[in-house]
């Protein structure tokens, strides 16, 4: 399988991966850092990202994080993707703050 | 008789976005066994030692996680009482009908403050585990297929008030408190694991802000031995591990943390204390919580911690 240019637009890196894996899969196996990684399958939404250039495959992504127009958008998560062009990506997810200090706030408020 | 009341938990459904896929997993992957579909399209599940008709249930649908979580309890008349009970307490009852879900009977379903649905049952058909009421074999040959887990343990719940959930499992359905963890003001549980048995958990909670989230939904295995085999079961077919094979200093379980393919998180579990309703609960505090839930590398872990469905 061919191989694709994947750029990161918001720290500038780029890497080449295999088309038959996902984005996420594809940075992750390189050692690569920018996307944050949560479940892997589409249902969490962590790792939602714009594609801003560049064609793909994609599989179903829970309505939860990614609406109708999102998905029209281009707004989509990054282990549902799969390149069949070089891509350029922003990252749109991000991971749930630390857990200790985001409930202590939680329950301090109430 | 010792158990009564709620016996243990029967059945759990779950969402899923590609529900072959998802049946592929479940059946091969982890090794359940399949046990019918009805037409909602829902799939049902039974581990290999389970005898009643089914434990986990998927359906297709554009969100992933939980639909529902549900405990067997010891007769109708329990059910009945229970279903009063709740009333009472100022909750709202559903009953839904018996062959609703296959193979099961009444159901009587309430929200908890945590947002979750929760069901109590009390009939299931008994189809099985393959071997004999009389005389029995040790174990089938489905043992071996896949992870292969004994049953479906425990499922862990975020959600917001999990004081008001904690207490209608005490006050109303006879469960006990077996371990917490407590923030920093020595007051508020950030989670807390409660059993209806002589399980370390049948159930736990951490406080969450969205309602009606689930961390996991666990299954025992019988060994560390088999819980370093459902390692290299994922391995081999690239299953996403969360975490481990690692263990909690919370209920002492050795465990892998995974997603499925929706990114439903699942549990592969071992281990685990005896309790009893005369237990002291055990008490974690957060400058020591990282060893409470990872035992070994004593960190607390972002995906872990955050990523919920």
């Amino acid at each position: 399988m061919s191989n694709y240019l994947i750029t990161i637009e918001d720290s500038g890196e780029s890497y080449r991966q295999r088309g038959e894996r996902n984005l996420l899969e594809g940075m992750a196996a390189l050692g690569r850092k920018g996307i944050p990684s949560g479940c892997c399958g589409g249902g969490c939404g962590v790792c939602k990202v714009e594609i801003v250039s560049g064609s793909y495959r994609k599989r179903a992504m829970s309505r939860a994080h990614v609406s109708a127009e999102d998905e029209a958008q281009h707004r989509v998560l990054a282990c549902r993707i799969w390149p069949t062009s070089d891509l350029t990506l922003k990252v749109l997810g991000k991971m749930g703050k630390n857990l200790c200090r985001e409930r202590g706030g939680e329950a301090s408020r109430s | 008789m010792a158990l009564t009341g709620v016996l243990r938990p029967g059945h759990v459904q779950m969402r899923v976005l590609d529900l072959e896929e998802s049946v592929k997993f479940y059946r091969d992957v982890v090794g359940l066994v399949e046990t019918g579909r009805d037409k909602q399209g829902r799939v049902y599940f039974k581990t290999w030692d389970e005898r009643d008709h089914n434990s986990f249930i998927i359906r297709q649908a554009a969100t992933a996680g939980l639909d529902f979580y549900a405990f067997k309890v010891a007769d109708k008349a329990t059910l009945d009482k229970f279903d009063a009970d709740l009333r009472a307490y100022g909750l709202k009852t559903e009953r839904i009908a018996a062959g609703d879900l296959l193979e099961t009977g009444e159901r009587v379903r309430f929200q908890i403050p945590t947002g979750h649905l929760i069901e109590l049952y009390a009939e299931k058909t008994d189809v099985g585990n393959g071997l004999s009421y009389l005389n029995p074999e040790a174990w089938t040959g489905l043992a071996e297929k896949g992870i292969a887990p004994i049953r479906m343990d425990h499922i862990l719940l975020y959600g917001p008030d999990i004081d008001g959930a904690r207490k209608i499992f005490e006050d109303v359905l006879g469960f006990y408190l077996v371990e917490h963890v407590v923030l920093e003001d020595d007051k508020t549980d950030l989670a807390i694991w409660l059993s209806c048995s002589t399980k370390a958990h049948d159930l736990a909670f951490v406080r969450h802000p969205e309602p009606g989230k689930v961390h996991h939904v666990a299954f025992q295995l019988e060994s560390w031995e088999r819980v370093l085999r459902a390692a290299d079961i994922m391995a081999m077919n690239k299953v996403n591990i969360d975490i481990g094979p690692t263990r909690h200093g919370i209920t002492r379980g050795t465990t892998i943390y995974a997603f499925d393919p929706s990114g439903n998180r699942f549990e592969t579990y071992c281990g685990g204390y005896a309790s009893y309703p005369d237990w002291q609960p055990i008490k974690w505090t957060m400058d020591e919580v990282g060893r409470g839930i990872f035992y070994h590398n004593r960190k607390l872990n972002d995906t872990f911690l955050t990523v919920v469905t």
